[in-house]
């Protein structure tokens, strides 16, 4: 048998969008499709294994360095636990806001876990859940040289979850014109706004990316979240389950990767007006007073 | 001012210029457009001479520069034996600053002095990612348990913590408040600036901030009362300096900072007179003092005889005709014992050619010293000097000499090429690659682990080690392999 080819996936979005649901439920269904993967949280809250864990806060990396003082103490079996559909899972945990730097965080717990050799030959899959809003160059380490080459973002019909995606396909361009890393699509977790399926259609085609699926809002998802578990994994006959095994085979069947095209504010705007989002700014109201 | 000094023999205008020209023919003209501004022939009739100074290395090649940081570390509060200075991130900044000045102490280390220790947070991962404030206070209530006498403690932040955002000065201020005694926070990243300059002036700042006119010295008040500043006791120069000061009837109230204390410092706005030798490091501290206080400064140089006399006979001026009689006394013992000095050594010393190249004082302070013993600067430059440092400097060399900013190797190399100096004066990364070529060399940051050579102490052991280091027979033993 050939020797498998890992797969590295990083999920960007704006914050609040759904990306660590998303991605737990995903990978529950990749899981059920019998492939082995491993979660990399990459966010200080910690909270992107908790539905594969059933458990309320991992340790993660940084609190196990903490409190034995260096990395060299850290073992590997200290912070990779085993969950649903024997996935793997690590988080490498931060500070608080406010404090330290949560982006060097995340540089720690990955060269961590590439030193002691989490990424092992049987995976097929490494998913990273990265911090919503990109906010320094340790965030953006899960799509550095030889990581993860394709990256998902989770977006929405609402007007500022498009602004962020777009933000997020700027950065990514900077990283594939240096390295292998490519857009593999919009996975679009609706909110239920008007039209939001064609408008996030029409933002793939211009980032030039395609939406890999629409991914339809439903209260088992929280139902489930209630239990910390996945849909898979809850309710695996429910029609939500359905979607997101739908979405593991599309992802588990991607081609399609490209370096995207982010728009211009302007034609961002012109996009958002086209679909009812935004209305035409008049120009003369701008900076004028209520009683002038 | 000093007269014009006479054209040096074989150094024209015309000869130095072609030199620069040549040297910076080996540049792209991008970095030669860069370069040209910081190197010139000296004109001191010409008030439109003005070496470029301040600005960011040219980088591929090494730069003799330190960093923020070190001015903080190294120069302005490194030196305060009764406090403690913390180097604030990883170990390395700290170890490697270690003693390396040779700002000497007096005290008993451990009770009242603790320079020639070292204290550090010794940064982790963990304490990048989670902020180190915690470790801060907990390093301070340390320090305090450890040494209870210390007077106080200086953090001084290496450039992580500047990159992170941790708060020092919330956690500097807690600490001072539990541990009743000052607690500095020294914002001096070393990324700031571009040289140790800033670093200088940052700490400056901060003595002006948390720590002037919060004490009184003991003892009554007297109109003979002075702070020594920008003197940092490198190789015992600031006792030499305080025993002539003292001579001639002024009491040195407050050391800045070699050997210094901080509740002297703390007291320095009693002062009658701010005596500044280094003026790059410290005039800002002068100038903050003379606007808040009316404390007025006068520079002055202790290198060689007969800027020591100048010098004290400016600093008699500013005082009664006692301290002007002390004066004349004074100059008078010491007159015959630099006389013996300068009979030993001149006559092997006549007519010698210096470059030097080191920080912000010694390249202009130095001069008279050296012709005191009858050799010539034919070369100086600086590091990290500004504007005003250049002004002092045109008129104490002669027309025709080198003036020079920031240089690099090959630079150095040139002009050493073309010059043939019998002596360069400057930092330890220069110091072998001139010994190799076989020419005598002093590093004149830390006196080569020699010194005092400051007042007339210093002048004997700076005539031997000149002496030593030109006529060594040595030179003659060094045979080219080419």
């Amino acid at each position: 048998m050939a020797e498998k080819k890992l797969r590295q996936i990083a999920i960007y979005g704006k914050g609040g969008i759904g990306k660590s649901t998303t991605t737990q439920n995903t990978v529950a269904g990749l899981a059920s499709l019998g492939k082995k993967i491993l979660i990399i949280g990459c966010d200080p809250k910690a909270d992107s294994t908790r539905l594969i864990l059933h458990a309320k806060a991992q340790s993660t990396v940084m609190d196990k360095v903490r409190e034995l003082g260096t990395v060299e103490d850290l073992e590997l079996e200290d912070v990779l636990k085993k969950g649903y559909g024997d996935i793997m899972c690590v988080e490498s945990g931060g500070p608080e806001p406010g404090v330290g730097c949560a982006g060097r965080g995340v540089i720690t717990a990955i060269n961590f876990l590439e030193e002691e050799g989490a990424y092992t030959p049987d995976l097929d899959y490494v998913f990273y859940d990265v911090l919503g809003d990109v906010v320094c160059g340790g965030f953006a380490m899960p799509i550095r040289e030889n990581k993860a080459q394709e990256i998902y973002i989770v977006v929405s019909g609402e007007m500022m979850a498009m602004y962020a995606a777009n933000n997020i396909c700027k950065g990514i361009v900077k990283y594939a014109s240096s390295g292998s890393v490519r857009l593999a699509g919009l996975i679009c977790n609706s909110r239920n706004t008007d039209c939001e399926a064609e408008l996030i259609e029409a933002l793939a085609a211009k980032l030039g990316t395609q939406m890999i699926h629409f991914v339809p809002r439903d209260n088992q998802v929280q139902r489930a979240e209630l239990r910390r578990m996945t849909v898979i994994e809850y309710s695996p006959e429910h029609k939500q389950a359905g979607e997101y095994r739908t979405l593991a085979q599309k992802i588990q069947d991607n081609k399609n990767f490209v370096i995207p095209t982010p728009l211009e504010m302007e034609d961002l705007e012109d996009l958002l007006m086209e679909f009812g989002i935004m209305e035409a700014e008049d120009e003369s109201i701008v900076g004028v007073v209520e009683n002038a | 001012m000093s007269d014009l000094k006479k054209p040096a023999e074989g150094y024209s205008m015309e000869d130095t210029s072609q030199m620069l020209e040549d040297t910076l023919s080996i540049y792209t003209d991008k970095a030669r457009a860069k370069r040209e501004p910081h190197m010139s022939a000296n004109d001191p009739d010409d008030s439109g001479c003005a070496i470029r100074s301040n600005r960011k290395t040219v980088p591929g090649v090494m730069s003799a520069r330190g960093c923020a940081y070190a001015g903080a570390k190294g120069v302005v509060w490194g030196p305060i034996r009764d406090m403690v200075h913390v180097s604030h991130g990883p170990v390395g900044c700290g170890f490697y600053s270690w003693g390396t000045r040779r700002n000497l102490t007096s005290g008993t280390v451990g009770v009242d002095n603790f320079s020639p220790m070292m204290f550090t947070s010794d940064f982790q991962e963990h304490d990048i990612v989670y902020g180190g404030d915690r470790k801060l206070e907990k390093l301070c209530d340390e320090a305090h348990e450890l040494f209870p006498l210390a007077k106080g403690i200086s953090i001084l932040s290496e450039c992580p913590v500047g990159l992170i955002g941790d708060d020092i000065n919330a956690s500097a201020k807690q600490a001072s408040a539990k541990l009743n005694m000052p607690v500095v926070p020294c914002n001096c990243e070393g990324f700031r600036g571009v040289s140790q300059s800033l670093g200088h002036h940052i700490s400056n700042d901060t003595i002006r901030d948390y720590i002037i006119g919060t004490r009184e010295f003991d003892g009554p008040e007297s109109p003979y009362d002075i702070a020594l500043i920008g003197d940092y006791n490198i190789g015992g120069d600031i006792w030499a300096a305080v025993k002539v000061l003292e001579e001639i009837g002024l009491n040195v109230k407050a050391q800045w900072t070699g050997d210094g204390q901080i509740e002297h410092i703390a007291a320095t706005h009693k002062v009658k007179l701010n005596l500044i030798h280094c003026y790059r490091s410290m005039n800002y501290m002068c100038k903050v003092m003379e606007e808040k206080y009316g404390i007025p400064w006068l520079e002055f140089n202790f290198f060689g005889p007969t800027k020591i006399k100048e010098s004290l006979r400016a600093i008699g001026e500013c005082f009664d005709d006692t301290i002007k009689a002390n004066v004349e006394k004074v100059i008078a013992r010491y007159d015959a014992e630099m006389q013996a000095v300068i009979d030993e050594y001149r006559p092997r010393l006549e007519g010698k050619k210096v470059m030097v190249f080191v920080g912000g004082l010694r390249p202009r302070h130095t001069i008279g010293a050296y012709e005191d013993l009858g050799m010539e600067v034919v070369a100086a430059g600086y590091e990290f000097a500004h504007t005003d440092d250049y002004d002092r400097t045109y008129p104490e060399m002669a027309k025709g000499t080198l003036v020079f900013d920031d240089a690099s190797e090959i630079e150095l190399e040139k002009w050493v090429e073309h010059m043939k100096p019998d002596l360069v004066a400057s930092g330890i990364k220069e110091k072998y690659v001139f010994q190799k070529s076989g020419i005598p060399f002093r590093q004149m940051h830390s006196w080569d682990y020699s010194g005092p050579y400051h007042a007339y102490e210093g002048f004997e052991i700076f005539a031997r080690d000149i002496d030593m280091a030109i006529n060594s027979p040595t030179w003659g033993l060094v045979k080219s392999p080419f």
